[in-house]
């Protein structure tokens, strides 16, 4: 760090409460601010109002996911009634939705295409980042640069040749386009895991080398299970947004059997007996089945989405 | 690793070429990757766009510049640009700052009650884009939407979110607010790392909040700071899914003229709509050059504005 630590001033860190035993040492970033400053009257009523602020806040981006879970469950004429717990719940409106579309069908194939798409891309974009974190060879940091290059690229510009070259080889109306390009790495995730990778110690995989395992055995046995968080991140992370795609399945899916529930959802939404007979419930029924499954995997990986989200802004 | 040693500049050993026989064995899906779904669809794209191809057909005559002729004489193309702008000149700055705000009031919490609040904030990223449209066309319904509604409560009657051609585009930057939760996050994790002395220092030399946020915060987050500009403005400048479900598709003309008609849309009607997709690569090259530019920019604004600890 370039600025020198400046001394705490008087009252600021003589009152900070560290614990007994601990070596009253300010560690940058890693203490919250108000931790070491003096409950004052005017701190407690500044976090009083902040806390205020914030609950305000989070009924904005929270409300909305109430909302509609309520309005799925009212019937055409309640949607809008401002009621929020709708007497009596009409649950049917889920089962009158799986029976008129092949909601379970979409529901399989996106389960389908993301475990895909996240485990392919994990494993892809490991060993690929492993390789330029682990080997010296002539070319390496030219090859980064064309990795780092390709993150720049705007996806439109190679959207109109991918479908070309999927439909040539004979995938056009299949699942195989919306997760098979994961077989070749991400350059996002490979720039992400070749940065954890690199802090793994050298001497590991030299010690490794001498008692006769070979490199591939030295990424699987060793790199991997020492990066496993990061893995995990990268996991969550291409599930989410495998799951969330809408741009592939609009191009790619023609078949109503075989699409995923977003594109399903914008058929929905599309349709005039839905959307046209305003029967907003089975809409808001059907944006619930699309999110429930990643706000369950939100909450089961929450640790990781919000780390490695964090992570991506102090590494780029 | 061995070291490697080098019989003479020019000729390998056994080892160096073992390893990198090795690497590229390890580097091949990338490798493979990049040729056939990067390199080979830039051509291939730039070569259609000097043709005007259509699937339908199957054939592609060349056509010379006509695609790129024809782009600024195209009034939808003025329409998309425009609105466009419009939406990221809009959107960028004020995630930026709302984003800032929401991330300095968690910052002042304390580490323990703010990851309550973060989640919250992040569960709209993880809510599929198109679940996003379907609930902002319920929420920006008129008269009764959510929206609405609460603008009711403070005795204010809201426009016609989805229909008035004048109020399309504030509706969808309020939709895409909604969303910010992995900028608020980005941004928390700067905000941390900003040493706490450094705050206590600058209020025993007198600096008032706006100061120290000014002049001690703001150089020190400016990194990520700048990371969440370009990629929310490249992010912005390629809006789709979220539009495309509320205003494409099957509901494309439900809605006043092309007032919520933006870039990549239009780009993707042309290209699997109507199936143009010369002219729809010769508009993807456009783009490409734009982001191009922007991205450019704003790298060598960060030159200056930007505060690296290291030099």
């Amino acid at each position: 760090m370039a600025i020198e630590r400046t001394p705490v001033g008087p009252g600021a860190g003589a009152a900070s409460p560290a614990a007994p035993g601990t070596v009253p040492v300010a560690l940058p970033g890693t203490q919250s601010r108000t931790a070491s400053r003096p409950m004052t009257p005017r701190r407690i009523a500044e976090r009083v109002v902040f806390i205020v602020l914030l609950l305000f806040f989070t009924l904005l981006f929270v409300y909305p996911f109430i909302w509609l879970l309520s309005a799925s469950l009212k019937t055409t004429t309640e949607v809008f009634n401002n009621v929020l717990i709708p007497n009596p719940p009409h649950f049917e409106n889920y089962t009158n939705l799986i029976g008129q579309q092949p909601v379970l069908n979409w529901a399989w194939n996106s389960f389908v295409v993301s475990v895909l798409a996240a485990t392919t891309v994990t494993i892809s974009s490991a060993l690929v980042a492993f390789a330029f974190a682990y080997f010296r060879f002539p070319g390496r940091n030219l090859l980064f640069g064309l990795v780092l290059a390709t993150l720049l690229l705007p996806g439109t510009v190679t959207m109109i040749p991918t479908f070309l070259i999927w439909n040539f080889l004979g995938f056009n109306n299949s699942l195989v386009p919306l997760w098979a390009g994961n077989l070749f790495g991400s350059a996002f995730y490979i720039f992400l895991l070749r940065q954890f990778f690199m802090t793994l110690p050298r001497e590991l995989f030299e010690a490794a080398r001498v008692d006769g395992a070979n490199h591939l055995r030295i990424w699987w046995s060793i790199a991997l299970p020492l990066t496993r968080a990061a893995l995990v991140v990268v996991f969550v992370f291409e599930l989410k947004a495998a799951w969330t795609d809408l741009l592939k399945p609009l191009i790619f899916l023609h078949d109503i059997a075989l699409y995923t529930l977003p594109r399903g959802l914008k058929a929905i939404v599309d349709n005039p007996s839905i959307g046209g007979q305003k029967e907003w419930e089975l809409l808001a029924a059907a944006g619930v089945i699309v999110t429930v499954p990643m706000i369950i995997v939100f909450f089961l990986g929450q640790r990781y989405f919000l780390e490695g989200i964090a992570t991506t802004g102090s590494k780029g | 690793m061995t070291a490697i040693r080098r019989a003479s500049p020019t000729r390998w050993s056994r080892e160096d070429r073992s390893t990198f026989l090795w690497a590229m064995l390890f580097l091949s899906p990338w490798i493979i990757g990049f040729v056939v779904f990067t390199a080979i669809p830039m051509l291939w794209s730039l070569f259609l766009s000097f043709t005007s191809y259509s699937p339908l057909t199957g054939n592609a005559p060349l056509v010379g510049l006509a695609n790129y002729q024809r782009i600024p004489t195209d009034p939808k193309v003025t329409t998309a640009l425009w609105n466009t702008m419009y939406f990221t000149v809009l959107f960028v700055p004020l995630s930026t700052i709302l984003s800032i705000f929401l991330a300095s009031l968690l910052n002042r919490i304390g580490n323990r009650t703010s990851g309550f609040f973060r989640t919250a904030f992040y569960l709209p990223n993880i809510t599929p884009a198109v679940a996003t449209g379907t609930l902002f066309i319920l929420v920006l319904a008129n008269p009764d939407g959510l929206l609405n509604s609460f603008l009711r409560f403070f005795g204010i009657t809201g426009p016609s979110w989805l229909n008035d051609p004048a109020w399309l585009k504030p509706g969808i930057v309020i939709m895409m607010l909604w969303s910010i939760g992995g900028t608020i996050v980005i941004l928390f994790a700067a905000l941390r790392n900003v040493p706490a002395e450094l705050h206590e220092a600058a209020e025993i030399d007198g600096a008032n909040t706006f100061q120290r946020f000014r002049n001690v915060t703001l150089p020190l987050i400016s990194g990520a700071l700048f990371f969440v500009i370009i990629i929310n403005t490249i992010a912005a400048i390629q809006l789709f899914s979220e539009v495309y479900t509320i205003f494409g598709g099957q509901r494309q003309g439900a809605v006043g003229n092309d007032a919520a008609l933006f870039y990549v849309m239009y780009l993707f009607r042309e290209a699997f709509e109507t199936f143009r997709m010369g002219y729809a690569s010769a508009l993807a090259w456009l783009l490409f050059v734009i982001v191009g530019i922007i991205t450019a920019i704003q790298f060598r604004l960060s030159k200056r504005f930007v505060y690296y600890e290291n030099g």
